[in-house]
């Protein structure tokens, strides 16, 4: 489903990504893990169409089609959800308002009618409900006033309204105690799905625990260095990212994080 | 990331879409201002002696007073003498007796803007006056609000039908000498709408007045004055549009109301005057006084104003809150884009005991525009227990506009109470980029982001005209994101 080829990737003239191939199959949960400055959320952001990064090498593809040809909106359209680390508030306008926009918009694109707001709000209740977020936190203005959990579990509601081909994590465990980390592993896995891909961005293994993935890629100095399955998250916890031949300071940045 | 800033940039570009010029013979003064000239405007008018000698009397005032330069904004000289000071569609020496009556070249041209004359159509409980270059050219509803006591007419009909009320309140609140424009619209106002409410009465629709410039080289200078007696209410929206011109016009009006015991009057505007082309050129001065005298107990008097048209905006709709317990409120969105430049705010002029005032202002500035916020906040010895609350907030899209707060504050009570509360945004690209990976169009997110910033405001105006004011936004944006 989604095919990265030799991908390199820069932001103000500096090379982050230096050269990412991965395959990712439909139905199949990726993990990418690695130290902090490693690429991961460059990787995402890019991804998604971030126009901060340049792309100067390298190809994407989904089910076929040239992600890089696309715009943030287009690729969107097509099927790639972000769900952020850090989402960002936006005031004054009501979630719900923000959400039936989006929803609106891709099926505008699908050449499905738009939903009405009485039809919309009985979606939106029952997804709302599925990651034990309040309904009425859907008049609140998008994230404003949330509390980290609360957003991070509105960023998984939206990937279970939009149902994306492929969804990409981003670090979506970091700032979670137990309880909503389970909440939200409990979102992702209702996400799972034949025909979807998805791909996880994780500093921790823990999160791993919940959502268990088909493949572990470990990502360094811009290039995935080691691939394998569940195990080699286990690995990593259980040695660091020492014995991948993986700078020190890098690993203690990361740790510190 | 230089890329979505450009994009905001671009999606701010849109045509103005009420450019058109009505092909309609007219009678046009030649351009040029002195004492003749207001004789004879007068005389056209039919107006009473006094009415002459209150004009003339301004214009002596006004020959002596100083164009103020300490607003925020930056124009081209205006030569008084290259306007002309009158022009009317031309028709029989009577005034048109019914709508039948007006020229449907006129009827088409508010069609053509949205506004419908005949009153069976949409707006329908809206009971509309439509001031045409120098003129009144139709009222609708005159009857049904007659039966409630509510005059509604333009103020030309006034000075000749309730000659005691305008003599007893014109210039009663913005005296002729009050400052430079406010002289010149005293002596050549040439039209504009007069309401009266009567004791105790809750005016039974929403009246509302439509301004347009048609002619070339012409100022427009309306004149409003609404009178809400003791008890009484009513809500008045008036809009504004202008055909596309490379020379710049001037529109210089004056408002007054007056609000006496327990009254409450709602002023909402719409304006939406021609801002110029991308390049700056052209476009409308809009220099305007607008003030409210709260002068009963209890009395309320609620300005909200969406301002997105002009070239320069130089606009504080004020409160005077002289009755104990009166309640000044002003609601503001103030929009520029291009070159446009806008210096508005308020003054609220604390005297009663326990007056209160409000203050929400917006300002969103795109393109190379430059939006300011001004506001006086002033408590008078007498004003026992008065308190203010001012909050006044400013977003800007792209990175070459422009946001500036001017707060002036004036107490000479110890008990009065005053909040400020300020902050500026931006239309941050992370917002962009939240919205478009979630589909989103990027105009259609800028609008969003947008409208959202205006909530507190548009809640305000009256429902018919909150959508209205959405949409107007929306258009006004239109093009600054690619």
């Amino acid at each position: 489903m989604l095919s990265i080829k030799n991908l390199h990737a820069s932001v103000e003239g500096k090379e982050i990504l230096k050269g990412i191939n991965l395959e990712i199959k439909a139905g199949e949960v990726h993990a990418i893990m690695g130290p902090n400055g490693s690429g991961k959320s460059t990787l995402s952001q890019v991804l998604a169409g971030n126009e901060a990064f340049e792309v100067t090498e390298g190809e994407v593809t989904l089910n076929g089609e040239n992600l890089l040809e696309l715009e943030t909106e287009e690729r969107a359209r097509e099927g790639v959800f972000l769900a952020f680390q850090y989402p960002v508030e936006i005031p004054g306008v009501s979630n719900l308002q923000f959400l039936r926009t989006a929803v609106n918009a891709l099926r505008h694109h699908r050449g499905e009618s738009e939903m009405n707001a009485a039809e919309f709000m009985k979606l939106a209740k029952e997804v709302s409900r599925q990651v034990d977020l309040d309904p009425a936190f859907l008049k609140r203005g998008v994230n404003q006033g949330f509390s980290g959990g609360e957003k991070k579990r509105n960023e998984i509601m939206q990937a279970l309204l939009l149902q994306p081909k492929l969804a990409i994590l981003d670090e979506t465990d970091s700032g979670l105690d137990i309880d909503a980390l389970q909440v939200v592993s409990n979102g992702v896995n209702a996400l799972r799905a034949k025909d979807r891909a998805i791909l996880m961005v994780t500093h921790y293994q823990r999160l791993l625990n919940h959502i268990v993935p088909d493949y572990v890629h470990v990502l360094a100095g811009g290039r995935i260095v080691k691939s394998g399955g569940r195990e080699l998250a286990l690995e990593l916890e259980e040695r660091g990212y020492g014995w991948l031949g993986i700078k020190e300071e890098e690993t203690a940045n990361s740790s510190a994080n | 990331m230089a890329t979505t800033d450009t994009e905001v940039n671009e999606l701010i570009k849109r045509e103005y879409e009420y450019g058109f010029v009505t092909d309609i013979e007219s009678d046009t003064f030649e351009p040029g201002l002195n004492e003749d000239v207001i004789a004879r405007l007068s005389g056209i008018k039919k107006e009473p002696e006094w009415m002459l000698e209150w004009r003339l009397k301004a214009y002596r005032r006004w020959l002596e007073m100083d164009e103020p330069d300490w607003a925020h904004v930056g124009y081209p000289k205006i030569d008084y003498d290259s306007i002309s000071y009158y022009s009317a569609p031309k028709r029989p020496e009577d005034m048109p007796q019914s709508l039948d009556e007006v020229d449907p070249e006129l009827l088409k041209t508010y069609e053509k803007l949205g506004i419908p004359l005949h009153e069976r159509e949409k707006l329908a409980g809206v009971a509309v006056d439509a001031v045409f270059d120098s003129v009144s050219v139709a009222t609708t509803f005159k009857e049904p609000l007659a039966k409630a006591g509510v005059i509604f007419c333009s103020i030309s009909e006034a000075i000749q039908d309730y000659p005691e009320l305008v003599k007893k309140y014109l210039g009663s609140v913005v005296p002729a000498g009050d400052n430079f424009f406010a002289g010149l619209n005293s002596a050549v106002f040439s039209d504009g709408t007069f309401v009266y409410v009567p004791k105790g009465v809750r005016c039974p629709m929403e009246l509302s007045t439509y301004f347009r410039i048609n002619a070339a080289n012409t100022g427009q200078f309306e004149r409003t004055l609404i009178i809400a007696e003791d008890s009484s209410y009513v809500s008045y929206l008036e809009g504004c549009t202008a055909p596309m011109r490379d020379e710049n016009q001037l529109h210089a009006a004056v408002v007054e109301l007056v609000a006496l015991d327990d009254a409450q009057i709602k002023y909402s505007t719409v304006q939406n005057w021609y801002p110029g082309d991308e390049n700056g050129k052209g476009g409308i001065f809009n220099f305007v006084t607008k003030r409210g005298a709260c002068i009963g107990k209890n009395s309320k008097i609620s300005w909200t104003q969406v301002e997105t048209g002009s070239a320069v905006t130089w606009k504080y709709p004020s409160c005077v809150l002289r009755g104990d317990n009166s309640v000044g409120e002003f609601y503001s969105v103030a929009l520029t884009n291009n070159y446009q430049q806008a210096d508005t705010g308020t003054k609220m002029i604390h005297l009663g005991k326990n007056t209160s005032s409000t203050i929400i202002s917006k300002g969103i500035s795109a393109g190379k525009s430059s939006n300011a916020y001004r506001g006086l906040v002033k408590f008078g010895p007498g004003a026992e227990g008065a308190r203010n609350f001012t909050q006044c907030d400013s977003l800007l899209i792209g990175d070459r506009c422009g946001a500036h707060t001017f707060p002036y504050i004036e107490s000479k009570n110890k008990s009065a109470i005053v909040e400020h509360e300020a902050t500026t945004s931006k239309v941050s690209d992370e917002q962009m980029f939240l919205c478009r990976q979630r589909g989103i169009d990027p105009e259609q997110a800028v609008s969003m982001i947008v409208n959202g910033f205006c909530k507190e405001v548009f809640k305000e105006l009256p429902m018919e005209f909150a959508v209205e004011a959405g949409k107007l936004l929306e258009v006004s944006l239109e093009g600054s994101v690619g």
